[in-house]
C-alpha cells in the first residue's frame, strides 16, 4: 500500500515538475526577442555539434556492443550447415557494418560541418544525372553478389537430405515437445491425428491403434455411447444451451467415427511395421555427432516453431502440413562444454512462434554424442520401441477387434 | 472535374456569413484541417496508450518474476497478481501494444493526420473531393480505437495471440484465454479501421488526381503529396485483402468453417475441421502486412523530404528520383511478403523469388537515402526541431535499413527468424524512424495547424531524449536476437539452465534496454506539454515561419473553410526553389511567376 502512495506521490511530484516547465516555456518565450521560429546561430551550432558528438558516441556504443556481446552471443556453429551460415552472417554484417559507418559518417557531418552561417548560402544543386546513377549501380552491384551466395546457400540448407541421413519426426504441442526415432528401418510410421489416445499421443497408424480410437470414440466415457444414452434419458432434462452442447458433441464425435470406420477399411496391414519400430522419446533429444538427420515436423494444435540456436536451424511446425529441415551436428555436447569453459552448457530445441502462455518454457534438452556412445544409447532405445512400450501383446496382423459391426448411428 | 468548381464555390460563398456551431465545428466536423487535427490528437493518445503497455512488459522482461507495485497499480490483482505480470497478461500486452503502434498510431497517425492537413493545402484546393467521407473516416477511426481499447479489460483479457494473430492459435479460444471475447473485439475494431483506411484513401487519392490548383501539374507537386498519393494507393489495394483475412478468421471462430484449421487437438478435444491451411492466413495478412510497412514509411520520408529541403535552404536533391524511387518501393512490396515466411514449409524456390525481390527495394532505399545526404552537402541548415527529427529519420532508416539486408536473405533469416534481432530491425527502420518523420511533421507544421509556435527550447530537449532513448532501446536488441533469444518469451530465465554465458547477456542487455525505454517514455512528457500547451498559449505563428515555397503558407494564419479567402492560388513553379542563383530571397514561392528569361527548373 505503501508503495502505492509513492506512486501517488511521484504523479504528484510529476505534476509538479509540469508546472516548472510551463514556467520555464514562459520565461523562455519571454527572453526571446525573436520568435521561436527563428533558431538562433549559437542554437544552430550546438545542435550541430551534438550531432556531430552524438554520431560519435553511437559509433562507440556500437563498437563496445560488438566487443562484449557481438560475436559470443550464441557462440560458434554446432553444425555444418552453421558453419556455412556464419560464414555468409559475418561477410554480411562486414558489408552492412561499412555501410552503417560511412552513410551515417557522411550524414552526421554534413549535419556539423554545413550548418547555416551568416552570409554563406547554400549551393543550388538540384540534380547530378552521373552521381545518382552511381548510387544506384553500386549498391545494385553489391546486393547481386549478396543474393548469388544467399541464394546458393539457401539452396544447400532447404534441399533434399542425403539418403543415408536418419529420419526423426519432433511433434510438437502446448508446451512441450517429443521426438520420434524412425527406429531400424529408417522409416517413420505414418499418423493420423484422429488416432490420437493416451497410449498413442503421436497418433500413429497401424490397425491396433485404429481399433483403440474407435472403441474409444464409442465406448469412453464420455463415447458415442454414453452420450445417445444421455441424450436419449427421458428421465434428464437439460437446457436449450446444454442440450446443444450435447448435440454438438455428439455429431462431431460421429463424424470422427466415420472417418475413423472408412480409416480402417482402407487400412493397409503392412504399413504397420514401419511404425511399430518407431522409438518415442520425451524430455531429451539425443542426436549423433557428424550425422544427417532429417527432421519431420508436425504440430498437434497450434503453430510453434523448432529452433535449434546453436545448430542455425529453424523451422515452423504447422497443423494439418508437414513441414521438414535438415542438419547435421558437428560438435559434441562435451566438446561444446569444453569450447564455452562451461560445465552445464547444453544444446536445447526452443519453440519459437508464439503459442500461448507458456510458450517461453517449451524446451527440450538436445544432446548429442559422438558415434560409439549414440550407437550405446540407440541400442537400448530399440528395446522400447512403440509397440513394446504399449502394445505389447499386439499381433503383427490385425487382431480381432471391437464389433463395430453391430454399431448403428442414430 | 466540373463539381470541383461547384464544391469550391460553395465553400467560398460560405465562409463570410457561417458562425458554425461547436458541435460541426469540433466534433462533427467535415473540414480537412478540422479532421486532420482530430485524427492527430487520437493517434497521440492511443500512441501513448502503447507506449504505456510497452512500459509495462518491459519491467517483466528485464526483471522477470520480481514483484513492481508499477504492476500491481496500472494491471491489478487480477492480471498482476502480488505485482508480478501474468503471462497471458504479458502477450495480451505485447499484442495490442503492436497493433496501436503499427495501425492505430503509424497509419492513422501519420497518414491520417498529415494527408489530410497537407494534400488540400499544398495542392491548392478548398477541401477534400468529399468532406462527409472525410469525416466518416476520422469517426470509423475513432470507433475502432475505441473498440481496440475497450478489448484491454474485457475479463478473458485482450488478444494474445501477437500483432499479427496468426491462427490457429488466433481461432482458438481454447489455446490462449485471449482468443476469447478479446479476439473478437480485435477483429471488429481492425474490420472498422480497414473501411475507415479505405474511404480515407480513395479520398486521398480523388481529390490529388482532381483538385490540383491551376498549375500545379504531377511534377510540380511537393514529394509529401508524391509520398501520400504512393500510401493511399498502396492502403486500397493491400488493406481489402487483410479485411478478408480477418473475415476468414471471423468465419472460423464463429461459424465451424475451415480455412485455417486443419487436424487439430486442442485442450484434449478433437476438432473435426480439415483441409484448411494456417499458412493462407500468413499469405493474407502479409499481402497487406508489407505494403502496410511503407504505409507507414512513406508519408514519414515525404514529410522528411520536405522538411529537408526547406531547412537545408536547398532544392532536394534528385527530385525525379525521389519520385521514381517513392513508386518504386510501392510497387516492389507488393511482392516481397514471403520473406516474413521463410520458416513456415514454403517452397523454397518461392522462397528464393522473395529474396530477389525483397532485396531489390534496397536499391531505391540507397538512392532516397544518398538524395538526403546530398540535399544536406553544402548547405544552410537550419536546425530546427523538425529539421533534428528529420535527420534522426535518416540516421535510423539506414541503421534498421542495413539489418533488413541480412533478414532478407532467406539463408541468414533461418537463425534470426522470431529472434530479437527482427524486433530490433522493424522499431528502428519503421517504428523509429516514422515517429521521428511524425515529429518531424508536428513540429513543423505546427504553426499550420494551430496557428501558434511550438516552444524550440522543449523540443530540443524533447528531440535529444528521444534520440539518446530510442537508439539505446533498439540497437542492444540486435545483440540479444544474435544471442539467439526469442521475440515474445515471457522471461528468459530458463537460458539459465542451459547456457549461463547467453543467459547473463540477456539479464545485461534486457536491464539496459528497460532503462532507456523508461527514459524516452519519461521524456515524451516534454513533447506533450510542448504540445497542448502551445495550442492555447504559444506565441501567435508568423504567416511562413520557415520560409517555405508550398502553398500551405499562403493560407492565412487563422484557419477559415476553404483555405484561401478570394481565388484559389496559380501555381507557376516547382516546390523547390531555395537559394536559387540570382533570385533576391533564398527562397520563391510556387506562387511566384518566372521571371522573365528564368528558366523552370
Amino acid at each position: 500500500m505503501e508503495n502505492k502512495l509513492i506512486i501517488l506521490l511521484v504523479i504528484v511530484l510529476g505534476a509538479i515538475a509540469i508546472a516548472q516547465l510551463v514556467r520555464i516555456y514562459e520565461i523562455s518565450s519571454k527572453l526571446r526577442k525573436t520568435g521561436e521560429h527563428e533558431i538562433s546561430n549559437r542554437d544552430n551550432n550546438l545542435n550541430g555539434r551534438m550531432m556531430f558528438i552524438f554520431m560519435l558516441l553511437l559509433f562507440g556504443f556500437f563498437i563496445y556492443l560488438m566487443q562484449a556481446y557481438g560475436w559470443t552471443g550464441r557462440g560458434s556453429a554446432a553444425s555444418d550447415e552453421g558453419v556455412e551460415m556464419d560464414w555468409l552472417l559475418n561477410l554480411n554484417f562486414v558489408i552492412i557494418i561499412a555501410i552503417f559507418f560511412f552513410t551515417n559518417f557522411l550524414l552526421f557531418y554534413f549535419t556539423w560541418k554545413y550548418v547555416k552561417k551568416p552570409g554563406v548560402p547554400a549551393y543550388y544543386y538540384p540534380h547530378n544525372n552521373k552521381l545518382e546513377l552511381i548510387w544506384t549501380i553500386v549498391p545494385a552491384v553489391v546486393l547481386a553478389v549478396i543474393i548469388i551466395l544467399g541464394l546458393q546457400t539457401w539452396s544447400h540448407l532447404s534441399g533434399p537430405s542425403k539418403p543415408e541421413a536418419e529420419k526423426i519426426e519432433l511433434f510438437s504441442k502446448q508446451f512441450d515437445w517429443t521426438a520420434r526415432y524412425s527406429g531400424a528401418d529408417n522409416t517413420l510410421g505414418l499418423y493420423d491425428y484422429k488416432l490420437t489416445l493416451d497410449n498413442n499421443e503421436l497418433a500413429l497408424l497401424t490397425s491396433n491403434t485404429i481399433d483403440s480410437a474407435l472403441n474409444n470414440m464409442f465406448n469412453s466415457s464420455t463415447g458415442i455411447r454414453s452420450l445417445q444414452k444421455l441424450l436419449n434419458n427421458r428421465d434428464t432434462i437439460f437446457s436449450d444451451s446444454t442440450l446443444n452442447v450435447l448435440k454438438m458433441d455428439l455429431s462431431r464425435k460421429e463424424r470422427l467415427y466415420r472417418f475413423l470406420t472408412q480409416m480402417k477399411e482402407n487400412h493397409n496391414p503392412k504399413l504397420d511395421a514401419s511404425a511399430w519400430d518407431d522409438i518415442i522419446q520425451k524430455d531429451t533429444l539425443y542426436l549423433c555427432k557428424g550425422q544427417e538427420y532429417e527432421i519431420a515436423l508436425r504440430a498437434k494444435d497450434v503453430i510453434h516453431s523448432a529452433y535449434f540456436p546453436h545448430f542455425r536451424a529453424q523451422m515452423n511446425t504447422v497443423p494439418g502440413m508437414a513441414t521438414r529441415m535438415k542438419f547435421t551436428p558437428n560438435k559434441t555436447t562435451k566438446e561444446m562444454r569444453q569450447e564455452k569453459n562451461d560445465e552445464n552448457f547444453n544444446y536445447v530445441l526452443m519453440c519459437n512462434k508464439i503459442c500461448g502462455g507458456a510458450h517461453y518454457k517449451m524446451k527440450m534438452i538436445v544432446v548429442v554424442l559422438d558415434k560409439p556412445a549414440y550407437k550405446k544409447w540407440m541400442d537400448a532405445k530399440k528395446k522400447m520401441t512403440f509397440k513394446d512400450q504399449y502394445f505389447p501383446v499386439a499381433a503383427t496382423t490385425p487382431a480381432a477387434s471391437a464389433d463395430t459391426t453391430a454399431v448403428t448411428m442414430n | 472535374m466540373a463539381s470541383h468548381d461547384a464544391h469550391a464555390h460553395g465553400h467560398h460563398e460560405d465562409h463570410h456569413h457561417h458562425e458554425e456551431h461547436f458541435i460541426s465545428k469540433y466534433i462533427f466536423s467535415q473540414d480537412h484541417k478540422m479532421i486532420g487535427k482530430q485524427f492527430l490528437m487520437t493517434a497521440v493518445f492511443m500512441g501513448l496508450v502503447a507506449m504505456m503497455l510497452s512500459i509495462l512488459f518491459r519491467i517483466q522482461i528485464a526483471w522477470p518474476g520480481e514483484s513492481s507495485d508499477f504492476l500491481s497499480f496500472f494491471l491489478g490483482e487480477k492480471w498482476a497478481p502480488n505485482g508480478v505480470l501474468k503471462e497471458d497478461m504479458y502477450l495480451g500486452l505485447v499484442t495490442i501494444h503492436g497493433t496501436i503502434m503499427v495501425f492505430f498510431l503509424l497509419t492513422g497517425g501519420l497518414s491520417g493526420t498529415f494527408s489530410n492537413i497537407l494534400i488540400p493545402l499544398q495542392l491548392g484546393a478548398r477541401d477534400m473531393a468529399s468532406g462527409f467521407l472525410n469525416m466518416l473516416s476520422f469517426w470509423g477511426f475513432a470507433l475502432s480505437s475505441i473498440i481496440m481499447l475497450i478489448s484491454l479489460f474485457v475479463e478473458s483479457g485482450p488478444a494474445m495471440a501477437g500483432w499479427t494473430v496468426y491462427p490457429p492459435l488466433s481461432a482458438l479460444p481454447q489455446a490462449v484465454s485471449g482468443s476469447g471475447l478479446g479476439m473478437t473485439l480485435w477483429l471488429v475494431s481492425m474490420t472498422i479501421f480497414i473501411a475507415s483506411s479505405l474511404i480515407g484513401s480513395l479520398n486521398y487519392i480523388v481529390t490529388i488526381i482532381n483538385l490540383r490548383t491551376k498549375g500545379m501539374t504531377m511534377s510540380r507537386m511537393p514529394l509529401t503529396i508524391w509520398a501520400f498519393f504512393v500510401t493511399a494507393i498502396l492502403g486500397v489495394l493491400s488493406f481489402p485483402v487483410l479485411l478478408s483475412a480477418a473475415l476468414l478468421l471471423m468465419m472460423d471462430r464463429l461459424m465451424g468453417t475451415s480455412f485455417y484449421l486443419s487436424d487439430i487437438i486442442v485442450g484434449g478435444e478433437m476438432l473435426t475441421n480439415h483441409g484448411g491451411s494456417p499458412i493462407l492466413y500468413q499469405h493474407l495478412f502479409w499481402f497487406l502486412g508489407h505494403p502496410e510497412v511503407y504505409i507507414v514509411l512513406l508519408p514519414a520520408l515525404g514529410l522528411s523530404s520536405e522538411i529537408i529541403a526547406t531547412n537545408s535552404r536547398k532544392p532536394i536533391f534528385g527530385y525525379k528520383a525521389m519520385i521514381g524511387s517513392i513508386l518504386a518501393i510501392g510497387f516492389l512490396s507488393f511482392i516481397v511478403w514471403g520473406h516474413h515466411m521463410f520458416v513456415t514449409g514454403m517452397n523454397p524456390f518461392l522462397g528464393s523469388v522473395f529474396v530477389f525481390t525483397t532485396l531489390l527495394i534496397a536499391i531505391p532505399s540507397a538512392v532516397k537515402v544518398f538524395n538526403y545526404i546530398t540535399t544536406l552537402w553544402k548547405g544552410s541548415l537550419v536546425l530546427t526541431p523538425a529539421m533534428l527529427f528529420a535527420i534522426g529519420l535518416v540516421s535510423t532508416f539506414i541503421t534498421g535499413g542495413v539489418t533488413g539486408i541480412i533478414l532478407a536473405d532467406s539463408a541468414l533469416d533461418i537463425m534470426l527468424h522470431d529472434t530479437y534481432f527482427v524486433v530490433a530491425h522493424f522499431h528502428i527502420v519503421m517504428g523509429m524512424s516514422a515517429v521521428f518523420g511524425m515529429f518531424a511533421g508536428v513540429y513543423h507544421w505546427f504553426p499550420k495547424m494551430f496557428g501558434r509556435m511550438m516552444n524550440t527550447r522543449l523540443g530540443y530537449a524533447h528531440f535529444w531524449v528521444t534520440l539518446v532513448g530510442a537508439y539505446g532501446v533498439f540497437f542492444p536488441m540486435h545483440f540479444v536476437g544474435l544471442a539467439g533469444a526469442p521475440r515474445r518469451y515471457y522471461d528468459y530465465s530458463s537460458y539459465s539452465e542451459f547456457d549461463n554465458n547467453s543467459f547473463e547477456l540477456m539479464v545485461d542487455l534486457n536491464q539496459i534496454i528497460t532503462a532507456f525505454a523508461i527514459i524516452a517514455a519519461v521524456g515524451q512528457v516534454l513533447f506533450l506539454f510542448n504540445f497542448f500547451y502551445s495550442i492555447f498559449r504559444g506565441p501567435k505563428a508568423p504567416q511562413n515561419p520557415w520560409n517555405s515555397t508550398t502553398l500551405e503558407w499562403t493560407t492565412p494564419v487563422e484557419h477559415i473553410h476553404g483555405n484561401w479567402p478570394g481565388e484559389l492560388p496559380t501555381v507557376h513553379r516547382w516546390p523547390y526553389d531555395y537559394s536559387k542563383p540570382g533570385a533576391a530571397s533564398d527562397f520563391i514561392t510556387q506562387i511566384t511567376p518566372l521571371e522573365e528569361g528564368e528558366e523552370e527548373h
